[in-house]
Formats: structure tokens, sequence, C-alpha cells
């Protein structure tokens, strides 16, 4: 309004409160100006409270650090996956580094849970079946026939599986089967002709060396 | 919910979950409730991913999912049981102390899995509790079912809402998500299971077992044919239960320091007869007659009934008003102000707070406003008996702050300064909020910070890690001590300095993390009920 803006142009060093009453009295030097922004850790004018200490306060300090270690191992720990590496390595089919992508470690009751949360674990079925193929063709050389007609009935399976799957992905949305895919890992396993748990990938060399000390280290 | 409780929720979750759940977690959060696939949108993770981290999130109660038409399902998180997790040591030590070292473990288990069934509980806590004792002894499951069957009659543990039984056969397709419901009386309802068997010891030699297990475990569901016996039924621990038990704790507390031992165990037993009678949100506990209490004092007490009628009275008139008399029959009826007991509280943890950060004299100012309600500048001057210039500069340094607020009074309508009354007052509710939020802060400043001393010093802890496992797998087969002490050597002293340095630092951090944790209980319990009487 016409008072308002006429008060702010003159009068301009007019303040709109009695300043002795805020403690700052005439002529008397005001606090230096404030250049550089506060420290970061400002000096504290008290020193805090000790913490409490004694039986009860240590029990419940070493109980919330084994709850934190305990959590980071229970299979409700999600880890994200492993970046793959740059170049497909040999070692890779032979090193489960982690759960397969879209397993659950653990077994949640699915009944009360909303369906969609159901991870399906088909794909392995397909990556069986692809790890099959490659081994066919070196063995029988001799019988081209047989050879043949084996990869044909490996292809119509692996058709059938893809078709399988299409079709589920049609219906997931109208009706859902209640089977569940058991995570056939122990098939999976057999594929290789090696026992995983033998599988030694030369990490560990050097680092047993310390049992026997007689031998001198190089 | 502010930006402080989201940087903490984050912060409590990846430390627990990893960063995926985090990740999901931390936008349910900010965005509240949505569906599945604008969740794998927004946060650009796999659809799988997204799946594997809410049924995390719904196992563990910190998202709960609702069947919208359509037949969509969202999901919502619950901030306030995120902020939970920094609690679960005090539930588990409180239970520790309530049931001993069997009670421990089941609410552990409880609150590390979410929820579980009887048997399954029983069966863990039983085979830990084996590995604990000697050899050659096990733990029965009829002692641990016991504990467990006690713990939910004083409902310390409760059932979770469950898949409704559908007797007739659906007329349609069933429900993209089951909605869970649960029945006042069945909520604390143990089922009849004759749990027989003992705690399994995991013995060293079962060691090459340990590489069959991982690919029997997709036909150990097949092979156990026995069906469970409570299939279906599960348990959750009770918080709201554990809350009103560390509310009582303070209120006795706050009795033994203002008064003496034996008004506190009066308090103390007034409290423990009306547990289950009184809901958690009510404002005082149902009358008690001073008849009933005499009965119900602990039996190493014995005091005579006239000094127990006088010690109600002593605190029934005491000023902080934590015990009223509520009628005068039965010898006189006594309840517990609980709402106001808790508004006391908090006002001392201000006071407190005040006094720690800015001094008594302070202090003083701040207890005198709250005294007076309203008061002047001038007055207050007065009546603290404290220098003009200091009392002005810490009632400004308190009000910068946010302790304290200014009401105007104009005595002209135009509000003119000069005209005009400010006074001073303390707004309990609103000051209680504010210190709220700093504990959060400071929770979060502390997680922090332990993050950032372990991260520096990762190697040096990786390091000492290897050289513990060294020296055991060598004490185990059996090495001289002189090829222990080489082994010892191999971190260095200054190194060593630094490890003691480093846990001393990880421990205050953590034990100042407990402490203010129960600050905020204080404060988020007055609150709560404030806004409730509202």
């Amino acid at each position: 309004m016409a008072s308002r803006s006429g008060g702010r142009g003159h009068g301009r060093g007019q303040l709109t409160f009695n300043m002795e009453a805020v403690g700052i009295g005439k002529g008397d030097a005001l606090p230096p100006p404030t250049l550089q922004p506060s420290p970061l850790f400002p000096p504290l004018e008290f020193r805090p409270v000790p913490l409490p200490s004694g039986e009860e306060g240590e029990y419940v300090l070493a109980l919330k650090q084994e709850l934190r270690g305990a959590m980071r191992q229970l299979p409700y720990f999600i880890r994200p996956a492993v970046p793959k590496r740059d170049v497909e390595r040999y070692s890779d089919k032979y090193q489960m580094s982690g759960p397969i992508d879209n397993a659950i470690d653990w077994n949640p009751d699915w009944r009360r849970l909303p369906r969609e949360l159901k991870i399906r674990v088909r794909k392995l079925q397909k990556e069986r079946i692809t790890i099959l193929l490659p081994k066919r063709p070196p063995k029988t050389t001799e019988d081209k026939e047989e050879t043949i007609q084996k990869l044909e009935t490996l292809e119509k399976k692996e058709e059938e599986v893809t078709s399988e799957e299409d079709e589920e992905k049609e219906e997931e949305e109208e009706k859902e089967e209640e089977e569940e895919e058991e995570y056939d890992e122990e098939e999976h396993e057999e594929e290789t002709d090696y026992i995983m748990s033998y599988f030694d990938n030369g990490e560990d060399f050097g680092g047993d060396s310390d049992d026997n000390m007689d031998e001198a280290i190089y | 919910m502010t930006q402080a409780e989201i940087k903490l929720c984050s912060l409590l979750l990846q430390e627990h979950f990893g960063e995926i759940v985090e990740k999901i977690g931390v936008h349910l959060i900010r965005t509240g409730s949505q569906p599945l696939r604008v969740i794998a949108d927004d946060t650009g993770t796999s659809l799988d991913q997204v799946k594997k981290a809410l049924c995390v999130l719904v196992q563990h109660n910190l998202v709960s999912y609702q069947v919208h038409k359509r037949g969509v399902v969202e999901y919502e998180a619950q901030c306030s049981r995120v902020l939970r997790i920094l609690r679960y040591p005090r539930y588990i030590y409180t239970t520790k102390t309530l049931y001993s070292d069997t009670g421990e473990l089941i609410v552990e288990e409880l609150l590390l899995n979410g929820k579980l069934t009887m048997s399954a509980v029983v069966k863990k806590v039983a085979d830990r509790l084996t590995e604990t004792m000697e050899d050659g002894k096990t733990m029965d499951y009829a002692e641990v079912s016991n504990t467990f069957v006690r713990l939910v009659d004083t409902h310390f543990v409760q059932r979770c809402p469950s898949v409704p039984t559908t007797e007739n056969s659906d007329p349609g397709p069933p429900p993209p998500a089951p909605t869970l419901v649960i029945n006042e009386k069945d909520m604390y309802l143990v089922p009849k299971l004759s749990l027989i068997g003992k705690g399994k010891r995991r013995r060293s030699s079962d060691e090459d077992a340990a590489g069959e297990p991982k690919a029997k475990r997709p036909k150990h569901t097949t092979d156990n044919k026995e069906p469970i016996p409570d299939d279906g039924i599960y348990w959750q621990a009770n918080l709201d239960r554990f809350h009103q038990h560390f509310r009582d704790q303070a209120i006795v507390s706050a009795v033994a320091n203002r008064m003496d031992q034996t008004s506190s165990e009066i308090v103390r037993t007034m409290l423990r007869m009306s547990e289950i009678t009184t809901s958690s949100s009510a404002p005082f506990t149902q009358p008690l007659s001073s008849n009933e209490i005499f009965r119900s004092l602990p039996v190493g007490y014995n005091i005579s009934k006239q000094v127990l009628d006088q010690y109600l009275t002593l605190l029934a008139d005491d000023p902080l008003e934590f015990v009223g008399k509520s009628g005068d029959s039965g010898g006189g009826m006594y309840v517990i102000n609980l709402h106001k007991a808790l508004a006391s509280l908090a006002t001392a943890t201000l006071e407190s707070v005040v006094q720690e950060r800015f001094g008594s004299r302070c202090a003083r100012i701040f207890r005198l406003v709250l005294q007076k309600k309203h008061i002047e500048q001038k007055q207050v001057e007065d009546f603290a008996m404290i220098p003009a210039k200091e009392a002005k500069d810490m009632l400004y340094k308190m009000l910068s702050e946010n302790f304290m607020s200014l009401q105007e009074i104009p005595k002209t309508p135009d509000h003119a300064p000069s005209r005009t009354f400010y006074l001073y007052t303390v707004n309990i509710l609103s000051a209680a909020r504010m210190l709220l939020h700093r504990c959060y802060k400071s929770i979060a400043n502390l997680i922090e910070r332990r993050q950032f001393e372990t991260k520096e010093n990762k190697r040096l802890l990786e390091k000492s890690q290897r050289v513990e496992a060294i020296i055991a797998s060598m004490q185990a087969t059996g090495a001289e001590d002189a090829q222990l002490q080489e082994i010892e050597e191999m971190i260095t002293a200054p190194e060593r300095q630094q490890l003691e340095t480093l846990k001393r630092n990880v421990n205050k951090l953590d034990a100042s993390e407990i402490q203010v944790d129960e600050t905020i209980f204080l404060l988020e319990s007055y609150i709560e009920c404030t806004m409730k009487r509202q």
C-alpha cells in the first residue's frame, strides 16, 4: 500500500524496533563481519557426558555388533551380482560365484506373498540343453545318421521348451499354474564331467606353505 | 518422511540387507504406495531383483502390500518400522533379563528372520543352545517350547495375520495376493504341538557332508515327508509390548531417582498389575485399589499397610503427577498417569539437553520459562537473577536453536514492534519434534562415520583377520609357541596400535548410537501419545 512503500523510500536508516531493548546501545562496537563459512568442527564449549559403561552397556554393544555381522551372512542379505569380467573364461563354467541370479536362497511361504513375486526358474532347463549340444558332435563320428537324428530330437526338445516359455508368458496374466519347478541344481551339476567341490582354481596356492617352517622360504 | 529419516532408513537397510534392498526400500519410502512394475521402471533395476528385494522386505514386516481394483498389487513401506532396526539389541537384551538365554535366542531368531513358525523357532534355538553347552549335553525341545509359550502369554511374541482358509471351492481364479486377516482372540493362541526332540550339534566331522547339502538342498523339501503340524502359523516379535515395557522401566527409574527405592517398587507393582489389562496407548492405567496393591507387592517387601498408604499419598501429591488418586473405595483407588509421565520424561530430556549444550545458567532460564509458561525478557532477568546482557544472549541462543519461541501480543492494532509485548515460551511438542529430528541426523552421522573409519582401515582389518585365521588353524593342528609368535609378529606394533584405536572408536560410535536411540524412544513415545490425545 501507499504508506508501506512510502515508509521504505524515506527514513531508510530507521529500524522498526527499539535498538536499546535488544541490547545494542548507541555507539557500541558491533561484532566483526563474518567473511567465511563457520568451521566444520567448531570447538565445543561443553564436553559431552561420558557414555554409559558397565556390564549392560558392553553386552548390548557386543550384541549390536554381532547382529550386524550375523545379518550379513543370512540369505536375506542380497548382494548385487558379480559383474561379468571382460572376457569369458574357462573357469566360469566351473565356478559358482554366487546364487543364480534368479533364485532366492531361502524358501518364503509363497501362500502369503502376492503371486507376482514368485520367480520362475525355468531358464535353467534351457541352459541345460544348450550345454548338452556342444558335447554331442565330437562323440560319434562313425554313425553320422545317428548323430543327426539325435541332434534333431534335441532341437525339437529345445523348440518345445522355447515354445512352452512363449505360451507361458501369454498365459501368465490370465491363469497361474501351481506347479513349482524344482531347482535341479544336482542335474545341472551332473552335466559337467567334474565334481564341483573337487575343482581347485589355484587361488589358495602359496597360502598354506606356512605350515612347515623347516624349508627355507624364497 | 523427513529427509533425515529417509537418510537414516537408507543407511540401516544398506547395512543390514544390502544395496539392492536399500534402493527399493528407500524408493518406496519416498514415493509411497506403488505397484511392482512402476518400482522396477523408476529405480532402473531388473524385475527379478525387485522381486527378491520385495520378498525380503515383506518377510521382515518392513513393507506391506494391498490388492487394489483390477488386480493391481501395491506395496507400501513402513518407515517407522525400518527405524526399529536400531533397537533390536535392546529388545534382545530385555528378553534376556526377563527370560534368560532361551528367551533371548527365541526373540533374536524372530527378529533376524522376520517371521517364523513355532516349530522352526524351537528347532533353531535348541540347536544354537546345544552348540554352547558342554559335550554330550543337548537342549530339549520341551524347554524351549515352554519359554516360547511364556513369551506368548506375556504378549512379547504375537501371531502374524494369516491366509484365510477358504473351505468352499473357489468360484473364480484365485486373487493375485492373499488378504491376510488376524482375529483378536487368536493373536496369542499357541497351537497344541508336541515337539519332541533334542537340539543337534553341528559336528566338525560333518565337514565333508557340508559339500553334499548344496546338491541335496532342492530335494530337502521333498525328502521331509512329515507334515509340519503348525504349517501356516507364523509368529513375530510384538514390538509394541517391548515399547510398553521400556516405558514402564523409564517411569520406574524416574520415580526411583526422584523419591526412593520403595516408592519405585510400588509403582513397578502397579504397572505390572496393569500390563495386560491396559492397552499401550491408554492415558492412564486402570484404577487399582490400595488393598490389591498391598496383596501384589513382591514377597521380599514387608512394609505394613499404613506405610504403603503413606507412600501412595506421597506419590499422588507429587507435583510431577505420576500417580493420581481416582477414588476412595477399597482403601483408595490409584492410577498411573501414563501420558503425564511421558510428558515429564520428555521435558526432562529437553532440560538435560539444554544443560549439556548451553550450560547450567541457560538451563535455569529454560526451567524458568517452562514454569512460567509465558514470560517477558525483563522478567527473565529478574526472576533468574542473571545479569541482563548474559540473559539476553542466552535467550537468543536458545531461540535461534528453536528450543524456545516468541509469542507476540500487540497493544495496538497496527502491531508496531515498539508497542508489542514479546513473550518467551516453550512449546514442548515442537521442541520435542525438533530434538527428534536432530537425533535422527546424529545417528545418521554416527553410522556414516563408523563406515568411514572401517573403510579407511579395511586393508589392516583384512590382514588381521587373515592372521587370526592362520593362528587358529595352526593351533588346531598343534604348533609350537615359537611359530605362533612369528605369525603374530606379522602385525607390527604400530599396526596393532592402529587396530586398537580403530576398535575403540568403533565401539564408542556404536555405544553412542544405542544411547541416542534411547532418547529417540522417549521422544517418539511422547509425541505419539500427545498426537493421539489431540
